[in-house]
């Protein structure tokens, strides 16, 4: 018969102790490295045989922002501080007043949303220099984008007095046929300066 | 009439440390889940852009990073002062990255491979020449999705 025998209690007060190390190795190890950004998608490669086409698009569609290598902006020929860039892209894009010097407004039926006037052939057209800076690049960038998410975020709220994050996703891809993003880049060219 | 005595000796009580465990505990999964080990060691020095309209990179095991900066301190003596192309752990040049994608993107899983997302952390102060040629060379590669990595913008 085997003796019952009393299982002594553990003495737990280095668990501190553990519980520390381990703490301070995560601590040190983390890095509240970000993982967010501006998500871009890139034009697929042209085939090398085939000759660089110029795509006839109105001048009236196409809104040239221009950056050279001091960071200062030329948009739609004239000088524009990036402040101002997003109200203006909005204008652009949106077209409200039917404005013949702006895009052309197709209806179009979209799907869950009937009849929409939407600009569709619009065409936002990016050029940099090769020495402007990044953090201008990525300004620009934001700023055309943030245009596009006020946009969207106004239709949702209009039509449907949500944000647009709130929509459910079949409609989020509907308002995003409204205002399709339309960011072309080009080849870097040398504007000015060295 | 009340009397206030002065000369009773008051003990204070021994504090319990018995939850200090629990509190350690508390902190020690709290920065279990906020850690993301880092992915390499940077041999380029990069000071984030920012931005506000971020979009969070959703599934880690399908970014690839590309870094682009100046030599940190130590390497610059070996490579010098101008901007560079990191990949994975080494430095690398534009003609490189082509065949890095590529080797990347086949070690996937096939399902995944066309969700692969390119993620390029280029310091701030970089000129977009640089970044351009990396740009063009992910054209070739066929590494369409791609992010450019900011830091919430924070004074506006």
């Amino acid at each position: 018969m085997a003796k019952k025998r009393k299982v002594p209690g553990l003495n737990s007060s280095s668990m501190a102790d553990i519980s520390f190390i381990l703490l301070i190795f995560f601590l040190v190890t983390t890095s509240m490295d970000s993982n967010k950004g501006l998500s871009r998608r890139l034009p697929a490669p042209l085939p090398p045989d085939q000759p660089i086409e110029d795509i006839d698009i109105k001048k009236r569609n196409i809104f040239v922002v221009k950056v050279n290598s001091m960071n200062q902006l030329l948009v739609q020929g004239d000088i524009l501080d990036i402040r101002d860039l997003k109200a203006k892209a909005k204008e652009f894009i949106k077209n409200e007043a039917e404005d013949p010097n702006l895009p052309e407004v197709v209806m179009e039926n979209i799907e869950y949303l009937g009849d929409v006037a939407v600009t569709k052939n619009h065409v936002i057209s990016l050029q940099n220099d090769v020495d402007t800076q990044y953090q201008t690049y990525i300004d620009v960038q934001n700023e055309l984008i943030a245009a596009y998410n006020e946009l969207r975020n106004e239709y949702s709220q209009n039509r449907f007095g949500r944000l647009y994050d709130e929509l459910p996703v079949e409609l989020q891809k509907s308002v995003q046929k409204v205002y399709p993003q339309k960011i072309s880049e080009a080849e870097p060219k040398n504007y000015g300066g060295n | 009439m009340a009397k206030i005595r002065k000369d009773q000796q008051r003990e204070t009580p021994e504090m319990s440390t018995s939850s200090l465990p629990d509190i350690i505990f508390m902190f020690l999964f709290f920065f279990m889940m906020i850690t993301t080990m880092k992915e390499v060691t940077y041999k380029v020095q990069i000071s984030p852009v920012q931005a506000t309209e971020l979009t969070k990179l959703e599934n880690k095991s399908l970014v690839r990073y590309v870094y682009i900066g100046k030599p940190t301190q130590e390497w610059q003596k070996t490579f010098g002062t101008e901007t560079r192309i990191q990949l994975g752990d080494a430095f690398a040049d534009v003609a490189q990255l082509e065949d890095y994608i590529v080797t990347e993107r086949s070690s996937m899983k096939e399902e995944d491979q066309n969700l692969m997302t390119v993620s390029i952390k280029a310091d701030k102060d970089t000129r977009m020449g640089v970044v351009t040629d990396v740009k063009q060379a992910l054209r070739r590669a066929y590494a369409l999705r791609i992010n450019y990595s900011a830091v919430q913008k924070t004074n506006r």
